[in-house]
């Protein structure tokens, strides 16, 4: 319920400042809500490439990954190589919260902890697992409701332009690999994959990116 | 260095009141000579309050504070829990007897202080005895110790040692005899540490928590390259930044001084510097091993250092010789207390509270910065935060004096972790090349060459530092006799452990190739032998595989003389269950080692999580003669295999144009507690004196868990640290 | 000026925002119970509790903790009574240097606090920020289960 009145009282100006933004670094297209939309949607039909290629790219990227594993464990670094300190999601209820090393107005740098507001993982029953998957599943995934956290299109859309570590994730300072796109040209080419209906590759035309197999159970 | 049996005591009055008893014991060396007046060892027994022990050696986790307190408590027949222990100021009186200089390093804390510290609470137990005696008209051996007390059992006359103590400071007597092994009552007890208390409330202070009134803290601003020297210098903004107080130029760089660290680092990253970078700025790690190859292929460069039988021959004719190539890395120490220390320089006088493992040399090094006499240079101790060597080279105590006399107040200087990693005193890299005969199921001829850089060639300049003007004579022989180590194009402690490897071979060479590249090089927890034995000990499993012999039955037929070898052996393969299989998905791997004195021999259990090596249990079983605490050696058997097994499985350090390429514990990563193995430690009893036990448990890590990864992936690792995907 | 509560007490320092809280307690303070090791939130020795959850003091900005309440190894218990991860820790003769100790029960005491006893997969997840170099891990291990006894009552 509550998830619908967010929805109900999306942002209609940020949604616009993003969108503008993104008309002022792409000036050949027409500006506006829809008309970004359906430019980029009608590029992505008159192209060869798959309307959710680029999306895949960029959520199959070390930097949105490494929060979406698919163990219990966040991964680290541009190798997606599990947390060095051992951390699981059970670690907020053990005394130590993420956000002892992640928080926010920390100082940044290579090899400190990367630093947003509110920093965590995918809740237990939601995961939303992105390590592993091929573009051709994670498009599934993302459009059922009982495997992408029962967000609505827009609700996806919200996360990705606003969330502060999505944010971060696209300026993640030195020392680590920045998305294929920017965080603008996604949320173009996230929009149209919406606005042209969610469609799916029907196979993978990549291998996925990431090189480890799903976190094993920990042994001792 | 053996110590005679003869220990000289002089007892008197204690500064403050109290009896004081200092003994020192006469050392071969210094037999004969006048200038024996140098104890190692001090007690003092005060009228009321606690009896003070005061600890040469210097505490930085080994357990020495423990230790001390049990060998005194032993025959002063005090509860060891009572007793007061003090970190000795540099004094040559606390020189270490087997050096020449006070010094805590090579595994000698007990070593040293076994006889001494005993002696000097028997002196004090006697004397007290002999004071009651007087006074109660009896005869000494009437009388008991026990608990702080001298008692009168016919009589039930009682006094307290505090009661006793103002007589028994004007009593000369007789050096009275040790107990023997079978009547001690502390020594060998599994006893709680007495520095636990302190370390689990805040309160111990280390170097870094040294609070001198009105001290300052400075950071220095470092060239990348070490060695390399400022060039030129903006320190405008720096300067203009707040809380700061002075911007020096001191030899090691830029010191940034201001009234907080934060303050002082903040403003150290406003300074512009150019750099000299110097001569390590055209040296890369990457082609080492290159040139240790190449270098090895000249003979002219080759020094024999073991020579048994006729290996080259024997090798040249055999038509089954085994080949393998090892190679170890540099290595940094990382203690967790970054480097730091506090001085205080006036026109007279120079105080410095610093953790060191050497607080003789810190006291000369202090000297010649200042030009100050040496008995105007004070050096107080802290607890060590870690040592493991690096806290033998004094560059921090040099750089606080040199600010401290640069601004002309006390100062603390501490180093960041990146300062740590990056301008450090390193394990030398090394390559090894190992060739065996194996015929007739057997080893019949083994060739070791090992190309190293010199420890100590770089280490002498800093114990020669520690050369007072008037040398006495013991302090002259200790240099005379780490010089011998050194002679041209041989330094014992690069191939320690491949010279003396124990197992008999009819057949057996060593060589030594000495490759100077110019890196800074140190100390690191047990020296050479932390790459020897990964090379003797990997070779001989290859060797056992190739010959088709289980590698613990290879070793023991080649152990036939070494009983203690065999002891640990057979101990670490009885508890981790060699002849049984082991778990579903892990293998076992085997090693056994001497060094310093002590003989380790270690089973690994090893498994494979998200395909990365994990060590899963470690059994380890020690030799080092009698133990003074079995809980201490336990713990130093512990410690030294998650040492071991950080280097083994992750460490390492690498050089890029000069720059070394980690600077934290994210790229140059410590084991952590969820990949910290369980470990079963034992201790072998035995009636030899002490030998050393903080470093001999590292050396067989590496290659007992290179070895359990062979017998279980079939892949043989030959370079550290351990990876997978590097497998040849 | 920045106000919290400092291991029970309240705490007005005059400090930068931005000034790290390990440096705060150390520096201006002169609380040296909570160390500095690696000033990057990899090693854990400057752990603290903040508002009763592990931090590391090193990478907090002092800015963060104003109105709430910290406590450092100096204030988890008082001397008389220490807490039952001292006394384990005491007992075991955990500490070797005894460097990263404070950081090391900071951890250990949040974690009983959660979770009073916790499984040896609970330790792993909970004690791995905090690095110790003499290895004195596996006696970590089994102090924190002594402790969970201990604070359950068990026999001293």
């Amino acid at each position: 319920m509550a998830r619908a009145m967010g929805l109900a009282l999306m942002n209609e100006n940020a949604w616009r400042r993003s969108v503008n933004h993104t008309c002022r670094r792409r000036v050949t297209l027409p500006c506006g809500r829809y008309g970004t939309m359906l430019a980029s949607a009608l590029a992505l039909l008159l192209s060869q490439a798959h309307p959710f290629d680029d999306v895949a790219r960029v959520l199959l990227h070390p930097r949105c990954v490494n929060c979406h594993p698919a163990g219990e464990a966040p991964l680290q670094t541009d190798a997606s190589r599990p947390h060095h300190q051992n951390v699981t999601r059970r670690i907020e209820a053990l005394g130590t919260r993420c956000t002892a090393c992640h928080l926010p107005n920390a100082p940044q740098g290579p090899g400190l902890p990367p630093s947003a507001a509110e920093w965590k993982m995918p809740r237990a029953d939601l995961p939303l697992v992105f390590q592993g998957r091929t573009p051709a599943q994670l498009c599934h995934q993302l459009k059922d409701p009982a495997q992408n956290g029962n967000l609505t299109p827009e609700a996806m859309l919200e996360h990705l332009t606003h969330d502060p570590r999505v944010v971060w994730s696209f300026a993640p300072g030195p020392g680590r690999a920045l998305p294929p796109l920017t965080h603008a040209r996604f949320l173009e080419v996230f929009s149209a994959w919406l606005q042209l209906g969610q469609p799916c590759p029907t196979e993978a035309p990549q291998a996925p990116q990431t090189k480890r197999p799903p976190n094993t159970p920990r042994q001792r | 260095m053996k110590l005679s049996r003869r220990a000289l005591i002089k007892s008197g009055v204690a500064v403050g009141g109290g009896l004081a008893v200092a003994v020192w014991l006469t050392t071969e060396r210094g037999k004969g000579s006048a200038e024996l007046f140098a104890p190692n060892a001090y007690v003092r027994v005060p009228s009321s309050g606690p009896i003070r022990v005061v600890v040469g050696r210097v505490e930085m986790g080994q357990g020495t504070a423990t230790a001390t307190a049990m060998l005194l408590a032993e025959e002063l027949e005090v509860d060891p829990a009572t007793l007061v222990l003090e970190l000795a100021d540099a004094d040559r009186a606390y020189d270490n007897p087997t050096l020449g200089f006070q010094l805590t390093g090579g595994s000698s804390s007990t070593v040293t202080s076994w006889e001494p510290v005993r002696h000097a609470g028997a002196a004090a137990r006697e004397l007290l005895k002999e004071a009651a005696a007087r006074r109660w008209g009896v005869t000494r051996a009437e009388l008991t110790a026990k608990l702080g007390e001298v008692l009168h059992p016919p009589t039930n006359r009682v006094a307290r040692y505090g009661e006793l103590v103002a007589d028994a400071a004007t009593i000369t007597i007789h050096t009275p005899k040790l107990k023997a092994a079978k009547d001690f009552s502390v020594i060998g007890k599994p006893l709680p540490r007495v520095d636990a208390v302190e370390k689990t409330n805040g309160a111990a202070v280390f170097g870094l928590d040294v609070q001198v009134p009105g001290a300052l803290v400075a950071v220095l601003a470092r060239c990348p390259v070490m060695g390399g020297a400022v060039k030129s210098l903006d320190d405008a903004a720096a300067k203009a930044m707040p809380g700061v107080t002075h911007v020096v130029r001191v030899p090691q760089g830029v010191a940034v001084v201001a009234k907080t660290y934060w303050h002082a680092r903040q403003a150290a990253s406003a300074l512009v510097v150019e750099w000299d970078e110097g001569p390590l700025a055209t040296f890369s790690s990457a082609t080492l091993r290159d040139t240790h190859r190449t270098l090895m292929q000249d003979a002219s460069k080759r020094t024999r250092v073991r020579d048994d039988g006729k290996a080259d021959e024997v090798l040249t004719a055999s038509a089954t010789a085994l080949s393998a190539e090892y190679f170890a890395p540099f290595l940094a120490h990382a203690p967790m207390e970054p480097q730091n220390a506090t001085a205080h320089v006036t026109a007279t006088r120079c105080e410095v509270w610093a953790p060191t493992q050497g607080p003789g040399l810190a006291r000369e090094v202090a000297a010649r910065v200042t030009g100050l006499p040496i008995d105007q240079v004070v050096i107080h101790q802290t607890f060590l935060g870690g040592g493991f060597g690096r806290r033998i080279g004094q560059d921090y105590v040099a750089e606080a004096v040199e600010v401290s006399k640069a601004i002309g107040a006390p100062v603390k200087v501490v180093w960041s972790r990146e300062d740590d990693l990056r301008h450090s005193f390193y394990r030398p890299a090394a390559t090894h090349a190992l060739t065996a005969s194996l015929e007739g199921g057997e080893v019949k001829a083994w060739r070791h060459h090992v190309c190293t850089q010199s420890v100590m060639l770089q280490v002498l300049d800093s114990f020669l530092s520690g050369l007072a003007p008037k040398l006495p004579t013991s302090v002259k022989q200790g240099v005379a006799d780490v010089a011998k180590k050194v002679v041209p194009g041989r330094d014992a402690t690069s191939y320690e452990g491949a010279d003396s490897v124990a197992y008999e071979v009819p057949h057996l060479a060593v060589d030594f190739t000495r490759h100077e590249p110019p890196v800074p090089t140190g100390f690191w927890r047990s020296v050479g032998h932390s790459h020897t034995a990964f090379a003797t000990e990997s070779f001989v499993d290859e060797c056992a595989w190739a010959l088709g012999r289980d590698p613990v039955a290879l070793r023991r037929a080649m152990l036939t003389k070494r009983p203690k070898h065999l002891a640990v052996l057979e101990r670490v393969t009885e508890a981790a269950g060699w002849s049984t299989p082991p778990p579903e998905g892990r293998a076992r791997g085997v090693a056994v080692h001497e060094c310093f004195g002590t003989v380790v021999a270690c089973v690994v259990e090893v498994g494979l999580v998200d395909d990365a090596i994990r060590v899963h249990r470690v059994v380890l079983a020690a030799d080092c003669g009698q133990v003074v605490n079995p809980d201490m050696v336990r713990a130093q058997l512990e410690g030294g295999a998650i040492f071991g097994l950080s280097a083994a499985l992750k460490q390492r350090v690498t050089f890029e144009q000069g720059r070394v390429q980690q600077s934290n514990f994210h790229d140059f990563p410590p084991l952590r507690l969820h990949e910290s193995p369980r470990i079963e430690a034992f201790v072998m009893t035995s009636d030899a004196p002490p030998s050393g036990i903080g470093e001999p448990a590292v050396p067989v890590m590496a290659p007992a868990v290179a070895n359990a990864v062979y017998a279980l992936t079939k892949k043989r690792l030959r370079a550290l640290p351990l990876e997978l995907s590097e497998a040849t | 000026m920045i106000s919290f509560t400092l291991n029970g007490r309240p705490t007005e320092v005059d400090a930068p925002p931005a000034m790290p809280l390990l440096w705060v307690l150390r520096d201006v303070l002169h609380l040296t119970g909570t160390k500095f090791g690696c000033g990057m939130a990899l090693c854990g020795a400057c752990t603290v509790h903040l508002e009763g959850s592990a931090v590391r003091s090193c990478i907090t900005p002092v800015s963060a903790v104003e109105g709430k309440a910290v406590t450092t190894i100096e204030g988890l218990a008082p001397s008389e009574a220490p807490h039952p991860c001292q006394r384990a820790w005491v007992e075991l003769s955990v500490p070797q240097c005894g460097y990263c100790q404070s950081g090391q029960l900071m951890s250990a005491a949040a974690l009983l606090a959660v979770k009073p006893e916790p499984t040896d997969d609970d330790i792993d997840a909970a004690m791995s920020g905090n690095l110790c170099r003499c290895g004195t891990y596996p006696r970590i291990r089994d102090a924190i289960h002594r402790a969970a006894l201990l604070a359950q009552g068990g026999r001293p």
